[in-house]
């Protein structure tokens, strides 16, 4: 074993290193939820300290709740990212299958154009959509959304699910022709669940931008009873600006079901990023 | 003998991805593009060319809003690229070395603001860098550097460097674990064939490691780029529309949702907007060509 590779004294500086930064990446989340159960005078007076018998409150939670519809924006979130990434995953399944499995004219040229939306931002096509889903009657419901989630989502799926989808043995797809399955048979039956890892890779990469996203929210669906978590959080906390209680109460309860979703399926995502998904 | 027939079903595959995709990304995309050449007079629209480009760029009024978005959104980027990437790699550096304890609850741990929607870090750090509150000055003091602190998102020479490093602080996890994953994946017997040559620690990293992670680092580059060049959440979160102080923190995206959407009493101006959308589309075009062909190509990939 080499010397400079299990220097005590390095291994305590590169745990150091990285306790520092952990302190510094963890520290506004700590210091937003402990002070949202806190009364107003202790969150001014020790904003750093526990909240304790004497300086415990749900004061904040209190107001949140009864201001603002948060089951809502929590139900419409949820509505979306499950739909949009159900759509995704299936659109782009099947997408990659005819592109990865089949020899047609115009192969090639139709992955390089389902490839294009993974470099180019949808967003730069926004007025178009607002234009278009105004035209349509889409405003204002969640489909406006899931239709751009969906869109946004498919060119990366379709391409990492296509290079998934060449490791499945032909053997497998012929024994299944040989046995006279249909072509929708044998992709449903025997490729989709050989895929299923790819396809929690795609999910899970695709999970957080819907969810956290704000732009299309505030554009294309601002009403209250189709407004996201994130803006309604964004809106309330815009309205509750004095409000500390509130507002550090409403951000508490905008991280707890992100940080749920990270703490179940965190080793996917990170299994994910490091299996070189993304090249 | 059979004749070819027609596959119907690699038309079904492909149909409902195509359709979807063509309809809500490329469609729009060129419409944006198009709606640029028109203008609205009496509530008709009409074509007038790249007139509307020519305002942009040449009118006054116009022209300093977005020069100042431009330069901004560039500083933005160098921002990124300066500090996130390269404590990024420092971090993947040390959580890739060999034998290290509790590397996956660091990795986990740092990842965890990338996760957060840019409200929660937008409000959060707002509420930390509050005068108001006081714990960015009284932690300052604690180190004795009290005299330090200013009103930083408040001030204009400081509110747009402070809301890139609230970004870096968010984004930082993503170079991370590329980095990280580009690292593990170099072969040990490459590492051990340095040692014998007497390559090790620090000298191993900078002259073996680094030059191995280099197409990595590029499509971090090119990430970055992209993603800060339609930037905008963060900004309107802390900031608002209007991008204050004095539209010190405007960007491109703030600045085409002001101008097509419409903020406080001017109305909405879609072709405006659209032509905005048609300079930062050539903006993230030229990057990505940039990359794809400049430094991408040119890269030595080594065999591993």
């Amino acid at each position: 074993m080499n010397k400079a590779r299990s220097n005590p004294l390095n291994t305590a500086a590169m745990h150091g290193a990285l306790i520092l930064y952990t302190l510094i990446a963890l520290f506004p989340v700590f210091v937003i939820i402990i002070n949202s159960f806190k009364t107003r005078r202790a969150i001014f007076r020790e904003p750093l300290a526990l909240p304790d018998a004497e300086s415990f409150s749900l004061i904040g939670y209190q107001t949140v709740m009864k201001q603002g519809d948060f089951f809502l924006y929590f139900q419409n979130s949820l509505i979306v990212t499950v739909v949009s990434l159900a759509f995704v995953l299936l659109f782009g399944a099947m997408a990659a299958f005819a592109l990865s499995e089949y020899k047609f004219k115009g192969n090639t040229l139709m992955g390089l154009y389902l490839a294009l939306g993974i470099m180019i931002p949808i967003r730069i096509g926004t007025v178009a959509i607002l234009e278009m889903m105004v035209a349509t009657g889409l405003v204002n419901t969640l489909w406006a959304l899931i239709l751009v989630y969906t869109a946004q989502g498919l060119p990366l799926a379709v391409f990492i699910l296509s290079e998934f989808m060449r490791q499945v043995s032909d053997d497998l797809k012929n024994a299944g022709r040989v046995d006279g399955l249909s072509e929708y048979t044998i992709f449903f039956r025997l490729v989709l669940p050989l895929v299923r890892p790819a396809m929690a890779t795609v999910a899970v990469f695709n999970m957080i931008p819907i969810w956290n996203d704000l732009w299309f929210p505030l554009i294309l669906a601002p009403a209250e009873e189709t407004k996201t978590l994130t803006l309604g959080s964004q809106v309330f906390i815009g309205q509750f600006v004095t409000d500390w209680n509130a507002v550090l109460s409403a951000l508490s309860m905008a991280i707890l079901p992100v940080l749920v979703l990270y703490v179940i399926f965190s080793r996917q995502l990170i299994r994910g990023i490091t299996s070189g998904a993304v090249k | 003998m059979q004749t070819r027939r027609i596959r119907w079903h690699i038309a079904v595959f492909l149909a409902p991805a195509v359709l979807v995709y063509t309809a809500v990304m490329i469609f729009p995309l060129f419409n944006t593009l198009r709606l640029a050449l028109f203008t609205e007079v009496d509530q008709s629209r009409i074509y007038v060319g790249l007139q509307n480009f020519r305002t942009l760029f040449f009118d006054p009024i116009w022209s300093e809003q977005f020069w100042n978005a431009l330069g901004n959104n560039f500083w933005f980027f160098l921002v990124h690229m300066l500090v996130q990437n390269p404590i990024g790699v420092a971090l993947a550096a040390i959580l890739s070395h060999p034998r290290l304890r509790f590397a996956a609850l660091y990795r986990s741990a740092i990842f965890i603001p990338t996760i957060l929607s840019f409200v929660i870090v937008g409000f959060a750090w707002k509420l930390i860098l509050s005068p108001l509150w006081g714990i960015a000055p009284s932690m300052l003091d604690a180190i004795g550097l009290k005299s330090l602190f200013a009103p930083w998102l408040g001030k204009e020479e400081y509110a747009l460097t402070t809301l890139a490093l609230v970004s870096v602080w968010q984004f930082v996890g993503i170079p991370m674990m590329l980095i990280y994953a580009a690292l593990l994946s170099i072969p040990e017997e490459i590492l051990e064939a340095g040692e014998i040559d007497g390559i090790t620690g620090a000298s191993a990293f900078w002259k073996i490691k680094l030059p191995l992670i280099l197409p990595s680092i590029g499509i971090i580059s090119i990430l970055t780029f992209v993603g800060n060049f339609n930037a905008f959440d963060l900004i309107y979160v802390s900031q608002g529309a209007l991008a204050g102080p004095d539209f010190s923190t405007d960007i491109l995206g703030t600045f085409m949702y002001r101008t097509f959407f419409g903020f406080q009493l001017q109305l909405g101006d879609p072709h405006m907007g659209s032509a905005i959308a048609g300079a930062m589309f050539a903006i993230i075009l030229v990057g990505v060509c940039i990359y794809l062909f400049g430094i991408q190509t040119r890269m030595r990939r080594y065999q591993l």
